[in-house]
């Protein structure tokens, strides 16, 4: 119930008390203490390195000579290739810019998507009456837990009479009506923490529900949407599913189908080029981790809970 | 509270507002059709349309270029004697009741180790969170294979201690614990939610157990674990769903095949061959249904045992 609270509290971040000392030591214990606290912190930093490992080993291989990819395990290397990033860059049909770019329209068609048709709903469950909205709600919550396999074959078919496979229609329509019901929950949540005077002092001035919502609800939701942009962002930009299913034509390629026959046609052998590409396709994610952690973290707070 | 949490309150309780609202109940009915007009739609054209068209195509035969032709039960009686559904299923099980727990218990021990004050904590969280992040996409499950591969960097590894490695990811007995390995690797976004829940427990608790003179363990067991238990249970349901729809990991690792032996041949990968490559349509549509079932049940599993093991303190 709680973890509400670090997302409707604007500044206030999910900061599991840092800093503050644990439990009470008395005196004699300090020594052990200390080295208790200097194994797990061994132990931390080394299962770190552990996870970080293949990551950086992927950074380091992208820039060295297919001959040493392999045969070396460390990270230092002497001699330093970096047309590793202009073979893979134009080694398939299309150069990587073009999947970069088809990928980034469908991330930005989704993210649009996803904020109008999720907010909208959200204000209608967590401020308006109307008949059925029990059911309507524990419906929107089911879909959140549905899985997509039930639905692609009948939506396959649909989008295929419609012209629409291959376009990105398949993957951006959906999200103007709302089927990532999870960011509609993450919605509610948010909207509920937000004081009632507000939007009945705005009723009582002759405001409508769409003012209300346009004008009141949307600039003070922005942390919401910031963590609901963020999560399309990421969730688009690796989907590889329903992207392999609509996307077949090769100019159409996102970055994960691209990168999936990249696999094909290099088959075992320029691995330079297949690393520096995979690095290439992982780039937006990071910088994205690295700017929007806050939104994020908060997100996946509130997701929890009771 | 969890979308879990809030259906909980629904079902077993009444509505989260009735009451007061009753009164008013129908008065913002048009405004309401305006606002979820897109949801609506999407709900039924895209979610409740299609479902009830797979349960149809179900008990067909359908190619996409023919009319589907309804076959009665026959889709059902080939899956009975469907080897390769048999190795799917004997794979998704595996991965989903090794992964799962084995995910949620590095989780909840690693914020349960970061949750006591740690000085450095943010740092540690963003290392052990970013995987999660990455864990889904074609490029780290490319970087699997290679780390992984015959001559891989683990072998590579290996070998400077003049060990010789296995072939990981080519043996039908190593290549689906690879896969439970990347999805260990992903433990963080539990975490974030473990710590966050932590983080709700009252302090004094822990200050009132320990002049009683009770252990760290025995804390950890009667006051963490009860407290935590919803939120255990909201990772566990999550974990379970979503690791029963894994596709990308084993689609790239296996190179689309679910080899080697069919051990990485995931039921949604499965599903893909049988709907997308053989275009046997109507029988994708009765395995979709079929994983809804099996996750139907294990969710309902979860729920009932949840009555025993999962704490509320309304």
């Amino acid at each position: 119930m709680t973890e509400t609270r670090a997302i409707t509290t604007p500044g206030r971040r999910v900061e599991p008390h840092a800093g503050i000392p644990s439990g009470s030591s008395p005196k004699g214990s300090s020594l052990r203490s200390a080295v208790v606290s200097t194994l797990k912190h061994a132990g931390l930093i080394l299962l770190a390195l552990v996870m970080i490992y293949p990551l950086l080993w992927m950074v380091v291989s992208s820039i060295r000579p297919n001959s040493e990819i392999f045969t070396t395990p460390g990270l230092f290397s002497d001699s330093f290739d970096f047309s590793h990033y202009t073979t893979g860059w134009n080694a398939l049909a299309a150069p990587f810019s073009t999947y970069l770019l088809n990928s980034g329209l469908i991330v930005l068609g989704s993210v649009i998507g996803n904020l109008i048709s999720c907010s909208l709903a959200a204000y209608a469950f967590a401020r308006l009456n109307f008949k059925l909205k029990t059911l309507a709600f524990v419906a929107m919550l089911v879909t959140i837990m549905l899985p997509i396999h039930v639905l692609i074959v009948p939506q396959y078919v649909l989008f295929a009479q419609l012209g629409w496979v291959n376009t990105y229609l398949p993957l951006i329509v959906p999200k103007f009506l709302a089927t990532d019901a999870f960011f509609i929950f993450l919605m509610v949540q948010f909207i509920r923490g937000i004081p009632r005077e507000l939007d009945e002092a705005a009723r009582i001035d002759g405001a409508s529900h769409f003012r209300i919502y346009s004008q009141i609800m949307l600039p003070l939701m922005v942390p919401a949407l910031a963590t609901t942009a963020i999560f399309t962002f990421i969730w688009t930009w690796n989907d590889f599913f329903s992207q392999l299913i609509f996307v077949t034509k090769p100019d159409l390629y996102t970055v994960p189908v691209a990168l999936r026959s990249f696999i094909d046609s290099q088959s075992q052998s320029d691995f330079g080029a297949l690393f520096a590409m995979s690095i290439v396709s992982l780039v937006p994610i990071f910088l994205v981790f690295l700017f929007g952690q806050r939104f994020l973290l908060r997100g996946i707070a509130t997701t929890g809970g009771k | 509270m969890s979308a879990l949490g809030e259906l909980r309150t629904i079902t077993h309780k009444r509505g989260p507002e009735s009451a007061a609202s009753k009164r008013a109940r129908t008065k913002d009915n048009k405004v309401a059709a305006f606002f979820l007009a897109p949801w609506l739609l999407g709900l039924l054209g895209i979610t409740i349309g299609p479902m009830l068209i797979s349960l149809y195509l179900a008990f067909t035969n359908y190619n996409l270029l023919q009319a589907p032709k309804f076959t009665g039960l026959a889709n059902i009686q080939r899956m009975l004697g469907d080897e390769r559904l048999a190795h799917s299923l004997q794979a998704t099980f595996t991965y989903v009741i090794v992964s799962v727990p084995l995910q949620l218990g590095t989780a909840l021990a690693l914020a349960v180790l970061l949750d006591r004050g740690l000085r450095a904590l943010p740092l540690y969280r963003s290392v052990f969170y970013l995987p999660s992040l990455l864990g889904s996409s074609v490029a780290v499950a490319v970087l699997w294979r290679l780390v992984f591969g015959g001559e891989g960097l683990v072998n590579a590894f290996l070998a400077v201690f003049g060990i010789e490695g296995a072939a990981w990811i080519s043996s039908p007995d190593t290549a689906l614990s690879t896969l439970i390995l990347l999805h260990m690797w992903t433990f963080g976004a539990p975490m974030v939610i473990f710590l966050a829940g932590l983080r709700q427990i009252p302090r004094e608790y822990y200050e009132a157990s320990s002049t009683d003179g009770a252990t760290k363990w025995r804390q950890f067991r009667s006051i963490t674990l009860p407290l935590l238990s919803p939120i255990i249970f909201f990772n566990l349901v999550l974990g379970l769903i979503g690791s029963f729809q894994t596709f990308t990991q084993a689609f790239i690792v296996s190179n689309g095949s679910g080899g080697p032996a069919d051990s990485t041949l995931f039921f949604s990968l499965y599903l893909y061959q049988e709907g997308f490559s053989s275009f046997r349509m109507g029988y994708a549509s009765a395995l979709a249904w079929l994983l809804l079932i099996i996750i139907g049940i294990f969710t309902s599993l979860n729920f009932w045992a949840s009555k025993y093991w999962v704490f509320y303190d309304d």
